[in-house]
């Protein structure tokens, strides 16, 4: 479904330039939920955002569909292919209800039978009609991740990219987005791309996990081999001791990792 | 326990809204000795405010029987003797050091400022012992680090940075809130264990407040449990698959486990009757 080869990213240049993504190569299947985690300035997000088309200046192959991506993308393009982002208090405009929410990618697509499809979308995720009028600021925090993830399937897309669509939630809230997720997935048969700092996260919701650091990926594995805690790289048997919770003796063992 | 550093009895904040009182903490009593108290709650449970509220720093209206700190009671004392205290012996650590510290003047001189503030010392006495507690922080190079304006340094380090500044008077106890939940987990690792190091050394008391429990049952002594403004449940460190209470388990249960494959994770559900036990004011909020 998704094939991203020799991927490399630079922004800025000269003393500034920074080399976010290194040489990333990677396939997705139909159906399949991908992991990519690390730590912060690993360049998962930049992965993501270039796959999206939000990063221009990329060097590499993606083919998605069977269609070789280009810097620019075209509509169809966007219609098979949506993001939910990190945080839902930035990522829904304030001044519009969840109506004009998501009727935006409607109109943008041409797509008729507006009504139908929001009052389908918020069923989906689990909001009645009841919140098809409010305003985001009327709205909790899982709520409005809700309707992100709401706006990213009203155009009936085969695949979401998932930028830590849960770190801005309490446990108890990212515990019901998790369940939304893993049961849209099956319904619609969807492919994640899921990015996350945070381990048992990726290995609850995906079924292969690529670690990053630097900007090139470290290891790649299934989540059974994350779970009985065989990674083969030293960095994500650290992340891994390091996820597990404070142990003083296991912290003078850190290393820096390049 | 020995005698308890602080004492707190009844504690309760209110805020006055448009839509009438919001009470964030709900007559709370607890103590804290030398030793690591971790407050872990989801946002909205009280957690910041109990903290902010031992040192005068809420904003909201603060009603208790007793905050007692060395036989002093902090809630009726004068402003004068709070700030003798604040900074000289309690001390907090606020979450993210992008905020907290000053962007205009480097780390090293706001070090020794909260030295001098607290002691008579001559400017070069000050600058040495912030030196110092740079290396007790361990930060290499501490001369050049010193010289950093707070956006050239990272997370990890401007939080160090933090922990030198709230420890170089000294305290007897220490506030934390949030203080490594804006880094990544390897490096909140390292600057607890710091933290933690430091806390032992000293004989100090630490406050830590956190919305992760696991991380704060494996770091700290003793747990409360907080929810709605009130505390549900106190445990034991490590006593954690022993907690009792419905909401400490739904928030345990309701976290992904690395160690086995689950289909659908249990979600939370949440009873009205932990909103009135002991010492709440009542059902006067909606």
């Amino acid at each position: 479904m998704i094939k991203v080869e020799n991927l490399d990213i630079t922004f800025g240049g000269g003393a500034q330039r920074v080399h976010a993504v290194r040489d990333v190569s990677f396939t997705v299947a139909s159906g399949e939920s991908f992991g990519l985690v690390g730590e912060s300035g690993s360049g998962k997000s930049t992965v993501l955002r270039a796959i999206a088309g939000l990063t221009p200046g990329w060097r590499g192959t993606m083919t998605v569909a069977g269609q070789t991506l280009s810097q620019r993308r075209d509509r169809a393009f966007h219609k098979q292919l949506q993001m939910v982002f990190q945080d839902p208090y930035g990522s829904l405009h304030p001044r519009h209800t969840v109506n004009d929410i998501l009727k935006e990618p409607l109109v943008i697509h041409r797509m008729d039978d507006g009504e139908r499809r929001i009052l389908r979308a918020l069923d989906e995720v689990g909001l009645g009609p009841a919140y098809r009028f409010r305003y985001p600021h009327q709205l909790s925090g899982g709520q409005r991740q809700r309707i992100a993830i709401a706006r990213a399937l009203i155009l009936d897309p085969k695949i979401v990219l998932l930028d830590e669509p849960t770190s801005a939630l309490d446990v108890s809230v990212q515990a019901e987005i998790l369940n939304l997720l893993s049961r849209l997935a099956r319904e619609h048969d969807l492919t994640y791309i899921m990015v996350s700092h945070d381990l048992a996260i990726v290995a609850h919701l995906c079924s292969r996990i690529a670690v990053m650091n630097r900007g090139a990926f470290i290891e790649e594995m299934s989540d059974e081999q994350l779970r009985t805690g065989t990674p083969e790289h030293g960095y994500t048997r650290q992340l891994l001791v390091a996820s597990k919770g404070y142990d003083r003796a296991a912290i003078d063992q850190f290393v820096e990792f390049d | 326990m020995d005698k308890p550093l602080l004492n707190v009895e009844n504690l309760s904040v209110s805020f006055d809204t448009p839509k009438g009182v919001v009470e964030a903490v709900r007559g709370i009593s607890f103590q804290v000795g030398q030793e690591r108290l971790g407050i872990v709650g989801e946002s909205g449970s009280g957690k910041s405010q109990t903290g902010r509220a031992i040192l005068g720093l809420t904003p909201g209206r603060v009603e208790a029987d007793r905050i007692e700190f060395d036989g002093i009671n902090l809630h009726k004392a004068p402003a004068r003797t709070i700030r003798a205290i604040r900074g000289r012996r309690i001390s907090m650590i606020m979450q993210d050091p992008r905020y907290s510290l000053n962007p205009v003047m480097t780390v090293g001189w706001q070090i020794a400022e909260a030295y001098r503030v607290h002691t008579n010392a001559t400017k070069r006495e000050a600058k040495q012992h912030a030196l110092d507690m740079l290396t007790t922080v361990r930060i290499r190079e501490p001369e050049k680090v010193y010289g950093l304006y707070p956006h050239q340094v990272s997370g990890g380090m401007g939080q160090r940075i933090m922990i030198a500044m709230m420890l170089i008077p000294g305290p007897d106890l220490i506030i934390a809130d949030e203080p490594t939940s804006a880094l990544d987990v390897t490096v909140q690792l390292q600057v607890l264990a710091i933290l933690d190091d430091m806390v032992r050394d000293r004989g100090m008391g630490l406050i830590f407040i956190s919305h992760d429990l696991h991380l704060v049952s494996s770091f700290c002594d003793r747990i409360l449990v907080m929810y709605g403004g009130q505390i549900m449940e106190v445990l034991e460190a490590g006593a954690l698959d022993q907690a009792e209470h419905p909401y400490t388990k739904g928030l345990l249960n309701c976290l992904p486990d690395i160690d086995r494959q689950q289909g659908t994770l249990p979600v939370l559900r949440r009873d009205d009757a932990w909103m009135n036990r002991k010492g709440g004011a009542g059902g006067d909020v909606p």
